[in-house]
């Protein structure tokens, strides 16, 4: 175990540095992430100015799940990178030298590269949710806090399981299938609403099938003290983000399965 | 004009043979369609006052958006980007053709090949199900094609700047996802550019991002009439000879400094 | 037990045909014909502990593909298939623990390290302990002469520095094992030399058993003492070199310096190969003709300078095993 983490801290060393080596690059690599979920919140923004409010749902509320997507998926994001460029890696035979190494995987893969160009993101996902936090105005308890937390960390399992299982998909296509980023990047937009906005066989994919809903909407829920959506029962918010962990398991299952398919490439 | 030609039809041909990505592509495109949809319909569900745009018409905009969703810039052309990272784009000046034409050529294939192979299917089932409305004329329609033609050339011609860009900034992902998600937003894509706030419209108006989607889908709806569409076309092409201009210019300069570095 | 067991080994590759044509790329959208290349057909073969094994055959053979199920890094489609007692691919911790590898044709090196924090990197991922670590480094240094070149970062090496930091890392945690996929390949004369004498010591010195593939023949006769041939995913040849020559031919070949240009050597078993100059090439087959009798025939009839007698080159040998394999 402490040998793990040496070798991760190792790893990490590295990546900054070949990140440095590009300054000037990785700077505006920063500044665009923050930019781009900048024009993401003016997006937004725009929409509430047209319309006004969803019903039921005030702007601190919508901001808290704002806050908790934009909080989690930017941690996914910066620890999945050698998952999310797996593609170009198994393109290029690399994957051959990570198989040739006496480590498990999935820490070779985290470590190939900690995609810090992401903190940007994060840092405005963690204002909006302070923001949210302290708008609002609701009963704290050590649950509450709990369960937020639980959530976020449940966020950055579910995005981590997604990034995963596209890197999976690449064991049987070398077809770059970009498209799969929109479902993580789509997914984190569509979660940045309640729910309760969406058609109830979209609520039912967000909560069942990729389970995007269980890490924010019905959290948040349970934190605001309203009731479960139809046909679930209240308790279900509370253990909802354990959702994503099984998501997790799910897909690195699927992940060792594509392993045992891999044919690298010809010489 | 021969070589051109051969290299559009190649291109073509190679982007065709990704039948999975096209799949899926369409599946994504189709489900974002949908939760695009329900987030307006949500919207438009409470607001009491007019707006800009009728909900049946933000739904034919989406569609005809998600269909179209390619065109849009999303990423510098792949295989440049290797050449020039790796350094083999200097091989690029010992082909007989003009390097600019070249990659505006792939740029051309890279972002009308998917368009062609998912707009059909995509608007056909918008159109049976989804309540996408057809063109409110004959004339309307040719406008919107005519338009959607020169958005391809300005898609082309923003792909192929960027491209260039990256002769200075190696690893540069950072000025190109910036750019794309400037081109992404103020196209109409995200958002219908009507819908955005009333103080914005008069630089919407000046961007050349209104010409990608923005531009066709109002003829399509009929917003424009066609008779009025010549200054809407003319905003298209002058802001595509202008980013060609600096495309050709920027690419002059950097082959020389790339000469001189290469030795 | 040999230290490397193969049986009945089988890999298929899926490869998707592509039509030509437009027309054709857009009919694939819809229906795509796949099909398999059959990379390993049924190879076996058993290597003990200290040998070293040449693996050759013409490209596309399946020697890459042999190297890497053996590495544990594809999983045969079918057979057996162990290594010190494991199978590679379902214990792979513990089996690449004890294995080298070196693809002559990528590094496995990190590209924009210097040469010693790759070595640090390996160290640590491989557990190797600070003082063996140490001790081996020396020694790899010393002999693969690395010392001006390690803290140069990997992207700035000449392909012969490389290969020997390739080397070098694929040695750090003392393996037993050594697999070398064209280690030379692209090599000059001289980086080629530095590194077939260093195998040879490898093998001397610690015992490491070395499975080699290459498509330089002088690696072969320096450093192999058994040669397997592949061909179309087939074991065709398992032996010794001169086994291998027998088998393909028991041809010799007698070069002989004349004082004058011309002059027949019309008889029985013996051809021209080819005249330069004064110089006359002609091969015989020793069994027929014994070679003490052609020489003194010769020499009665014609005015001979100097002559001499030799094997068929290797490359001549493997030239006319592969033009064997049914293509
Ligand atoms: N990753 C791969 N995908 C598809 N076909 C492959 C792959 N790797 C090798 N092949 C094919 O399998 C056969 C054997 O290849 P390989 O083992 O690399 O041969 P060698 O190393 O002897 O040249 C060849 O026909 C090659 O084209
Ligand atoms: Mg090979």
């Amino acid at each position: 175990m402490s040998n793990a983490l040496r070798l991760y801290r190792r790893f990490l060393g590295i990546s900054l540095r070949a990140q440095m080596e590009y300054r000037a690059s990785f700077l505006m690599q920063s500044l665009g992430n923050f930019l781009i979920t900048g024009v993401e919140f003016l997006l937004i923004w725009a929409l509430y100015d047209r319309f006004g409010q969803v019903p039921g749902w005030s702007l601190a509320e919508v901001a808290l799940l704002y806050g908790l997507v934009n909080t989690s998926f930017p941690i996914a994001e910066v620890l999945s990178y050698g998952f999310d460029a797996f593609g170009s890696t198994v393109k290029a035979g690399e994957f051959d030298r990570v198989l040739l190494r006496p480590r498990s995987l999935v820490l070779q893969l985290i470590g190939q590269r900690l995609a810090l160009k992401n903190v940007g993101r994060f840092l405005q996902g963690l204002a909006v949710l302070s923001f949210a936090l302290s708008g609002l105005s609701f009963d704290w308890s050590a649950a509450k806090v709990l369960l937020i937390l639980l959530a976020l960390v449940g966020g950055v399992a579910l995005f981590f399981g997604l990034i995963v299982l596209q890197a999976t998909l690449a064991f049987w296509t070398t077809e770059s299938l970009e498209v799969m980023n929109t479902m993580t990047y789509g997914g984190a937009e569509t979660a940045q609403f309640p729910l309760s906005i969406y058609p109830a066989w979209l609520r039912t994919f967000f909560i069942f099938v990729v389970p995007l809903g269980c890490v924010t909407y019905l959290p948040v829920l349970a934190v605001l003290d309203r009731p479960a959506p139809a046909g679930l029962p209240d308790a279900a918010l509370l253990f909802a983000p354990g959702v994503a962990f099984v998501f997790l398991a799910v897909a690195l299952r699927a992940f060792q399965f594509g392993v045992g398919h891999y044919t690298s490439t010809g010489s | 004009m021969k070589a051109y030609a051969a290299i559009l039809s190649a291109r073509f041909r190679t982007l065709l043979q990704y039948r999975a990505a096209a799949l899926a592509g369409l599946a994504c495109q189709v489900f974002f369609g949908l939760v695009r949809v329900a987030i307006y319909g949500a919207f438009y569900a409470l607001s009491s006052g007019p707006q800009p745009m009728c909900f049946a018409e933000v739904v034919t905009y989406i569609w005809l958006g998600q269909g179209l969703l390619r065109m849009i810039p999303m990423s510098v052309d792949g295989e440049v980007r290797a050449m020039i990272q790796s350094g083999s784009v200097a091989y690029e000046l010992t082909r007989p053709l003009d390097l600019y034409g070249l990659w505006f050529t792939r740029s051309v294939a890279g972002l009308s090949a998917p368009v062609l192979l998912r707009c059909l299917p995509l608007f056909l089932f918008a159109g049976i199900f989804m309540g996408m409305q057809p063109p409110s004329s004959w004339e309307a329609a040719l406008a919107c094609a005519a338009a959607t033609c020169c958005g391809l050339l300005l898609s082309a011609a923003m792909v192929t700047l960027l491209t260039i860009t990256l002769l200075w900034t190696v690893a540069g992902d950072g000025i190109t996802r910036l750019a794309l998600i400037t081109v992404w937003t103020f196209s109409g894509i995200v958002m219908p550019l009507p819908l955005f706030p009333e103080w914005l419209q008069p630089v919407l108006k000046i961007l050349p991002f209104r010409g990608l989607m923005d531009t066709p889908f109002r003829l399509y709806l009929g917003h424009i009439p066609p008779g009025e569409a010549l200054p809407f076309f003319l905003h298209q092409l002058a802001w595509t000879l202008a980013l060609v201009a600096l495309g050709r210019w920027l690419l002059s300069r950097g082959m020389r400094r790339l000469v001189v570095q290469g030795g | 037990m040999p230290q490397i067991v193969v049986e009945g080994l089988g890999k298929q590759y899926r490869v998707a045909e592509r039509k030509a044509g437009t027309l054709g790329a857009l009919g694939g959208l819809f229906r795509r014909n796949y099909c398999m290349v059959d990379a390993l057909k049924g190879v076996s073969f058993n290597i003990e502990r200290g040998e070293v094994v040449g693996y050759i055959g013409p490209n596309g053979a399946g020697k890459s593909t042999t190297v890497k199920v053996l590495a544990g890094i594809l999983v045969p489609d079918a057979g057996r298939c162990e290594v010190n007692g494991r199978v590679p691919w379902r214990e792979r911790i513990e089996h690449v623990r004890r294995i080298g590898v070196v693809f002559g044709q990528r590094t496995q090196l990190w590209w924009d390290l210097p040469v010693i924090e790759s070595f640090e990197l390996l160290r640590d991922i491989y557990r190797v302990e600070e003082a063996a670590y140490r001790k081996t480094l020396d020694e790899l240094v010393t002999r693969l002469n690395l010392g001006a070149i390690l803290d140069t970062p990997v992207r700035q090496l000449s392909l012969g520095q490389r290969m020997r930091c390739d080397l070098a890392a694929s040695l750090l945690h003392a393996p037993e094992l050594l697999f070398l996929d064209e280690p030379t390949i692209g090599l000059d004369a001289v980086a080629k030399l530095a590194v077939r004498d260093f195998l040879r010591e490898l093998n001397h010195a610690h015992g490491v058993t070395v499975l080699l593939t290459t498509h330089d023949m002088d690696d072969i006769e320096a450093l192999c003492s058994r040669v397997m041939v592949i061909g179309e995913g087939r074991i065709l040849s398992d032996g010794t070199l001169d086994g291998l020559r027998a088998q393909v031919s028991s041809e010799r070949r007698l070069i002989v310096d004349l004082e004058r240009e011309n002059g027949s050597f019309e008889q029985d078993g013996v051809t021209v190969e080819r005249r330069e100059g004064h110089r006359v090439f002609l091969r015989f087959d020793p069994r027929k003709v014994p070679a003490a009798e052609l020489i003194g025939r010769i020499a009665s009839r014609h005015a001979v300078r100097d002559l001499f007698v030799e094997n068929l080159p290797i490359e001549e040998i493997i030239r006319r095993l592969y033009e064997r394999i049914p293509a």
